[in-house]
């Protein structure tokens, strides 16, 4: 048993969810008690659909259980077939029906339908939503080539060539509830074209089952959301012979990357590079002088595999930020995230427990947090700027205007994203430091105005209360600070005042000081400068 | 009975589980946490029903139960105490803890009753520990307060005092409002269940009269009712009327003077009256089709039916106690539909057939409503917005007619 307060992912027969809510001319049969259709609001509500998912539940209740269930789930399902008239059904079960084991997907198999019928079994009490995602989208993709030529070795992505066409690609992985996956594929599909390569199919997003059977039609796979779609590309090789992409366009040298690889794969000829680079304004807004003060600033990075990866390395590489904490909650990319973290000289952290992600924030004390919806929570209550960089998704997330992550205008999107945060930090300080001038009302608030530059009582009573939640586990042989410490403390800029504070204290505890005034804190300053 | 025809229907239901009333008892009394038995579904439907995101370390959660407790690896009991002890060690400050009972926890049938027990040994009065279902194959949304009051009620101190009590959770600011009203009729002697603190239970007796100010406690009325109390019937307090009969059942029952009653509420009533007459406006001669959530449904359409003048296509509810509905059902007009239970496929197909002005539903079914051009309004709002009350009726009328002034505002050449 598992004491969870909040959880970054859903159940996997949500990720199956998503592959049928993605796709056109699915239906997902899902044996569920009826409290299970709640899952309709991720799609209606965050997502803002205006279309039910293609899912019809059993929601079978304690009365039913007595009697026959798997009567039921048929009823369920003849309905389902009839009015929804679906190309391919899917039919699954949800954690409670998986303990009464109907069976529904082979019920679903003897009844005689011609329409393809996929049996998914996700072990609801070992996995989790992508890995469901994932499954479902791999097991539909495997039913609906079953009957294909199988074993193709002789497959070649340069077939292009002698067919005297241009070369075609799949994107495979987007998906609902994605993190920004619907503009993530248009930009893709610029940067492709713009390269003469032809998109076969994309899939799960907007793909039919007739779509999935054309997927071999492609000369090489792009595996866009590794989460989802890394089982069914692994298969597609296998199987058929065809290459996928390992490089996620996401960032400038990402993007850049990618274009390079699918050219390798391709045989195409590479344009030269500088043409590439010009493409995105990231490169040159972070050499800008107004980006100096964005070096080494120290930035916790937390969120699924895909999204942390790319991360580490825009920050790392492209806008001169300091990694100080890397972690993920997908534990099926535990192993990619540890690497990177190594190559910065940290120790990834791989947990599903939010307490765990904020202890961490405040164990490193960065300047900036990239993470999820729950990271921006933790963040505002430590007093720190944040961005949001993954699911699990909020409505916040499904932005009406267009915002990929992925390719050249991803990367803009991304700096604006991540650099806002920041200046509203820096905007907050000069708010804060000219707050005595007379012309200088108390009504000027920047958005962290609660955090910050407010009126002196109600920012001492608010970096109270951060530090009183950065205190509860504080021993009781730490220094202390004299008032008159406490005050210079105050004239930090709050965004890096908890970190000034924990080196202030750790540089006492070194010499052995119980008292900290404002000459200890200079003396800290400038030993930890030294 | 009045001439309501009353139906049946099966097939598949579109509903929120007992779970989801954790989301409003947690606020009602802060004092308390609700730890859900339960699987991942679980805990991903309350964070997604809580507003999807928390604000602060929530008074809820779950013990998800993983493959080694399904396959006997463990001991379904020695963990639940582990993760209980946990739990209470990290949050201190709780003073009563719910156990609650989920599909998967009664599939496997994990005796929580049993274990609430063991852990109230074991933590000997310094927390309460009780248990109730809040499973979505035992209970439907609102079904879960009626759960977790009536696991409070065998604790509530004996009194053989007349006194008035309410029950059900209200806003405070409208449970504060309709105490100051019982006050001004001389029922002095008045108190609410559930208490603001878990704690501060009021006490139940021979003496008690109980106003119930929900629909949907059924269970927890026939608790109360064990205990010597007495259930008043009357309406539900949503509307003019509602609150008025109501708010008059107790003032006969404590013998008050009907003209005190009448000097009382004549100012409110035509103050509400008032207030309401621009949404009457709104509302009068529109067709209302209420699908099956809340339990309120029908005290609901009774108001806009009687008060605001809406024509009722359909009343749907979960389940229907005729016993506890009969003052409401006498209400309404000859031969409205009511339909007890669902198949969400069919009725939405009347939904359109009838061409219905205003839909009230649940969350995951109102935005595909919107994108057919079908105007809602979310059931679950009304468990969380002060709608209680003569005073609160034209906000209450105002919640139905919004979306409908929304709709003509936007499409100003639709009608």
């Amino acid at each position: 048993m598992e004491l969870t307060l909040w959880t970054y992912e859903g159940p996997p027969h949500i990720g199956a969810m998503r592959i049928a809510s993605s796709m056109k001319g699915v239906h997902y049969v899902l044996h569920a008690p009826q409290g299970d259709t709640y899952a309709d609001l991720l799609f209606t509500m965050i997502e803002r659909r205006g279309k039910r998912p293609p899912v019809t539940y059993t929601t079978f209740q304690a009365r039913d259980l007595g009697g026959d269930t798997a009567e039921l789930v048929k009823g369920h399902i003849r309905e389902a077939v009839e009015r929804f008239q679906p190309d391919a059904l899917l039919v699954g079960e949800s954690c409670t029906a998986e303990l009464i084991q109907d069976q529904p997907g082979s019920l679903a198999k003897g009844m005689g339908y011609e329409i393809p019928i996929v049996n998914l079994e996700l072990p609801a009490y070992s996995k989790k939503e992508n890995w469901g995602g994932a499954e479902t989208f791999y097991q539909l993709v495997r039913g609906l080539l079953k009957n294909h030529s199988q074993n193709q070795p002789d497959h070649k992505p340069t077939a292009w060539k002698s067919e005297g066409r241009r070369p075609r690609v799949n994107l495979l992985g987007p998906s609902l509830l994605g993190f920004r996956c619907r503009d993530d594929i248009l930009e893709i599909q610029k940067i492709l074209s713009q390269h003469g390569i032809d998109i076969n199919v994309i899939a799960p997003l907007e793909a039919s089952p007739a779509d999935l059977i054309r997927l071999t039609k492609a000369d090489a796979n792009v595996c866009l959301y590794p989460e989802i779609a890394e089982s069914t590309c692994i298969w597609l090789e296998r199987t058929f012979g065809h290459p996928y992409t390992k490089t996620i366009p996401i960032g400038v040298g990402a993007t850049q990357d990618f274009i390079e690889e699918v050219h390798k794969i391709l045989e195409l000829d590479f344009p030269t590079a500088k043409e590439e680079i010009d493409q995105s304004r990231l490169t040159w807004y972070s050499n800008s002088v107004d980006s100096n003060y964005l070096t080494g600033k120290r930035v916790f990075i937390f969120g699924d595999g895909t999204h942390a990866i790319s991360a580490a390395r825009i920050a790392d590489k492209e806008l001169g930020f300091k990694v100080v904490g890397i972690g993920t909650y997908s534990r099926e990319m535990a192993r990619q995230v540890r690497s990177v973290a190594k190559e910065l000289e940290l120790e990834a952290l791989i947990t599903n427990d939010y307490l765990e992600v904020e202890e961490a924030i405040k164990e490193c004390a960065p300047e900036l947090v990239l993470g999820t919806q729950m990271e921006r929570h933790s963040a505002k209550r430590l007093g720190i700027p944040c961005a949001v960089i993954s699911t699990p998704m909020h409505v916040q997330d499904v932005p009406a205007r267009y915002s990929p992550q992925m390719g050249w205008e991803g990367a803009n999107v991304i700096f604006d994203d991540w650099v806002h945060p920041l200046m509203m930090g820096l905007e907050e300080h000069l708010i804060g430091m000219f707050r005595h001038d007379f012309e200088f009302t108390d009504g000027h608030q920047s958005h962290l105005g609660h955090v910050g530059g407010s009126t002196k009582e109600t920012e001492a009573a608010q970096s109270q209360t951060i530090q009183d939640s950065i205190d509860s586990n504080r021993a009781d042989h730490l220094p202390c600070w004299t008032s008159e410490g406490e005050i210079e403390l105050s004239k930090i800029p709050f965004f890096v005042r908890g970190k000034v504070r924990k080196n202030t204290e750790k540089y006492a505890r070194q010499i052995g000081c119980q008292e900290i005034d404002g000459e200890i804190l200079l003396d800290a300053k400038a030993h930890f400068k030294a | 009975m009045s001439g309501a025809t009353l139906l049946k229907e099966t097939g598949p239901k579109e509903v929120f589980c007992g779970l989801t009333s954790i989301v409003w008892l947690h606020r009602r009394m802060p004092d308390a946490f609700f730890l859900v038995v339960g699987s991942r579904t679980c805990a991903h439907l309350i964070q997604s029903a809580a507003g999807v995101m928390i604000f602060a370390e929530p008074r809820f959660g779950t013990a998800i139960l993983e493959e080694r407790d399904l396959a006997g690896l463990a001991d379904a009991h020695e963990e639940l105490d582990r993760v209980v002890k946990n739990l209470l060690t990290r949050r201190p400050e709780i003073r009563t803890l719910f156990l609650v009972g989920s599909c998967p926890s009664e599939v496997i049938k994990i005796d929580l009753a049993r274990a609430a027990e063991r852990l109230n040994s074991q933590f000997n009065g310094k927390v309460t520990i009780l248990n109730y279902s809040g499973s979505g194959i035992e209970t439907t949304f609102t079904q879960g307060e009626d759960g977790a009051l009536k696991a409070l009620v065998p604790l509530m101190p004996e009194s053989q005092h007349k006194q008035l009590l309410l029950v059900g959770t209200l806003a405070n600011a409208v449970e504060d409002r309709l105490i100051t009203i019982f006050k001004r009729l001389g029922i002095n002697k008045i108190d609410s269940f559930p208490p603001r603190q878990s704690t501060q239970l009021p006490s139940v007796g021979p003496g008690t009269k109980i106003l119930l100010t929900q629909p949907y406690l059924t269970d927890t009325a026939r608790v109360l009712k064990d205990r010597g109390a007495e259930i008043l019937e009357a309406p539900f307090p949503l509307g003019v009327e509602g609150s008025r009969l109501w708010i008059e059942a107790a003032a006969k029952s404590f013998g008050v003077n009907q003209s005190l009653v009448d000097e009382t509420l004549e100012p409110l009533i035509i103050r509400a009256r008032k207030a309401l007459k621009p949404y009457i406006e709104k509302l009068n001669g529109k067709k209302l089709f209420l699908l099956p959530e809340s339990q309120l449904e029908i005290p609901l359409a009774r108001f806009l039916q009687m008060e605001c003048g809406m024509e009722l296509l359909e009343i749907g509810t979960p389940y229907l106690n005729r016993e506890m509905m009969k003052p409401e059902i006498d209400l309404l007009p000859e031969n409205v539909r009511i339909v007890e239970g669902q198949h969400v496929e069919k009725q939405l197909d009347r939904v359109r057939e009838k061409k219905a002005d205003l839909v009230v539903c649940g969350m995951g079914l109102a935005n595909p409503l919107e994108a057919e051009g079908f105007s809602t309004k979310w059931s679950i709002e009304m468990v969380f917005s002060p709608i209680h009350g003569i005073d609160q009726a034209a906000d209450l009328a105002e919640l139905f007619a919004r979306p409908l002034i929304r709709h003509d505002l936007l499409n100003p050449t639709s009608h």
